[in-house]
């Protein structure tokens, strides 16, 4: 339920492979109920809530900020550095578009 | 009759390795954690299908799992290891103070008493304790704030706490190692700590005999002789008598005294085991040869240990915490390398057997045997 008591669009957020197995999560995407304004803030928090496991993978535990090779992409946008209290886009918050989190291409062994 | 249940950590998952007491006939079961990087994974001697498993990578950090049926099922428990104070800084690599970061867990030592009970060895170098079975974590800040930590230092993997020990015969008593800061040892439970690297000569570092700063790459301790320690440091095998109050050179007659790995037999506390590596330049076995070198005199006098292992054209390292015995009453011995091997030994080390040859590159190795 949204704060106003009305049921909100359902955000859709995709995850790589890897948190949807560390998450025992099927599908491409979890839906999420997020109150307005819909932040990556706010979608993380609900995120963590329903997968707890997923805690400190994608934000680092205390200081909540991004872990350095998790991207987060919003309408083809990188959103990365948005800050995590900026407003998603509209098409986002009514669940017409997923907020995509990856893991960078960052090489690696 | 009795089996054995080895935990193999590698840098793209994990595998465990089961035999019965002949030590002939293996099963091989994993990946688990496919993809990622395991760097421990132990089991509890009071609950033996409890196990812990230290999984991370790059990109999404740290996840512990726990498993209450020996790995056929795993939970992921509580990934937030958060120092208990304010953590300050230590040296980084050019010697300026670096801040404290938590970045992995090297190492977990379940308790000898309380199978909800286990410590964690993390990188930056703290130790961290669960007496929940990892549902909440605290760390032993007496360790990170005994007055030398502004002073260490990283080691080229990082400045990890890699090395516990507990002490069978005091529950107070407790050894951890560090890269590159050394060897520390609590007598009052994880409330202080001290230095115990007296005897280390680190010719690498500015004070070669300073009271840390020496890369210790692995410390390992018979049960029955808790006060006698045996040290694989970057350069030099060390033993000490008294607790680590003191230490001695016991190199020997060793190829290279460079390396990871030391362990002790089971049942010999005199008997000890490590792999030679070439140099800190050239990590790999020298001459091509895979040899585990033994000396049952306690240091000093070594034998290569060859038959059953490449003695050609090998150029693998073996990692510190890849190496562990098991308690049958002929000692079994068994270590993995950057190849990927698995290589055990039902005799002491007088023979080998690759249980598996193409696992991803292994990380830690650590041994069950069961009833």
């Amino acid at each position: 339920m949204t704060e106003g008591g009305e049921s909100g669009p359902m955000i859709r957020v995709a995850l790589p492979y890897h948190l949807r197995t560390l998450g025992k999560i099927e599908g491409a995407e979890v839906p999420l109920e997020v109150a307005a304004p819909v932040t990556v803030k706010r979608v993380l928090d609900a995120l963590e809530a329903r997968y707890p496991m997923l805690a400190g993978t994608i934000r680092e535990h205390g200081t909540g900020q991004r872990r350095a090779f998790m991207r987060i992409f919003a309408c083809e946008e990188d959103w990365s550095h948005q800050g995590m209290d900026a407003e998603l886009p509209e098409a986002v918050a009514a669940g017409r578009e997923p907020l995509l989190i990856l893991g960078a291409i960052a090489g690696g062994w | 009759m009795s089996s054995v249940r080895v935990l193999v950590g590698t840098r793209k998952g994990a595998f465990i390795l089961n035999s019965d007491g002949k030590r002939k006939d293996w099963k091989v079961s994993g990946p688990f954690f496919a993809g990622w990087e395991i760097y421990h994974m132990k089991g509890s001697t009071v609950d033996p299908n409890r196990l812990f498993a230290s999984q991370s990578s790059s990109w999404s950090g740290q996840v512990v799992q726990r498993s209450d049926d020996g790995g056929a099922t795993w939970t992921p428990v509580n990934n937030n290891f958060a120092y208990a104070s304010v953590p300050g800084t230590h040296q980084w690599y050019d010697g300026t103070p670096h801040p404290w970061e938590f970045k992995r867990v090297w190492h977990f030592e379940p308790s000898l008493t309380d199978a909800d009970t286990v410590f964690a060895g993390v990188e930056d170098a703290a130790l961290f304790k669960s007496t929940d079975a990892g549902a909440t974590w605290e760390e032993l800040k007496g360790l990170r704030e005994h007055g030398t930590g502004p002073q260490w230092q990283p080691g080229a993997g990082g400045m990890c706490l890699h090395t516990v020990i507990l002490d069978p015969s005091n529950a107070e008593r407790m050894y951890i190692a560090i890269s590159a800061a050394g060897a520390f040892r609590t007598d009052d439970g994880g409330k202080s700590w001290k230095p115990i690297n007296r005897g280390l000569r680190s010719q690498y570092i500015p004070d070669p005999n300073a009271e840390v700063g020496h890369c210790v790459h692995h410390v390992a301790m018979h049960g029955a002789r808790p006060n006698v320690l045996f040290m694989q440091k970057h350069w030099d095998v060390m033993r000490s008598d008294d607790a680590g109050d003191n230490w001695h050179e016991v190199s020997g007659n060793l190829p290279t005294d460079f390396g990871f790995v030391i362990d002790v037999h089971a049942h010999e506390p005199e008997t000890v085991f490590v792999v030679p590596i070439k140099s800190d330049a050239e990590h790999f076995v020298p001459d091509g040869k895979l040899r585990v070198f033994r000396s049952k005199t306690g240091g000093n006098e070594w034998e290569a240990l060859e038959r059953g292992l490449p003695q050609k054209d090998c150029y693998v390292n073996v990692l510190r915490d890849a190496m562990a015995v098991d308690r049958l009453d002929e000692c079994g011995v068994y270590f993995g390398t950057s190849g990927g091997q698995v290589y055990a030994s039902a005799d002491a080390g007088d023979s080998w057997t690759p249980i598996v040859r193409d696992l991803p590159g292994v990380l830690s190795v650590e041994v069950q045997t069961l009833a």
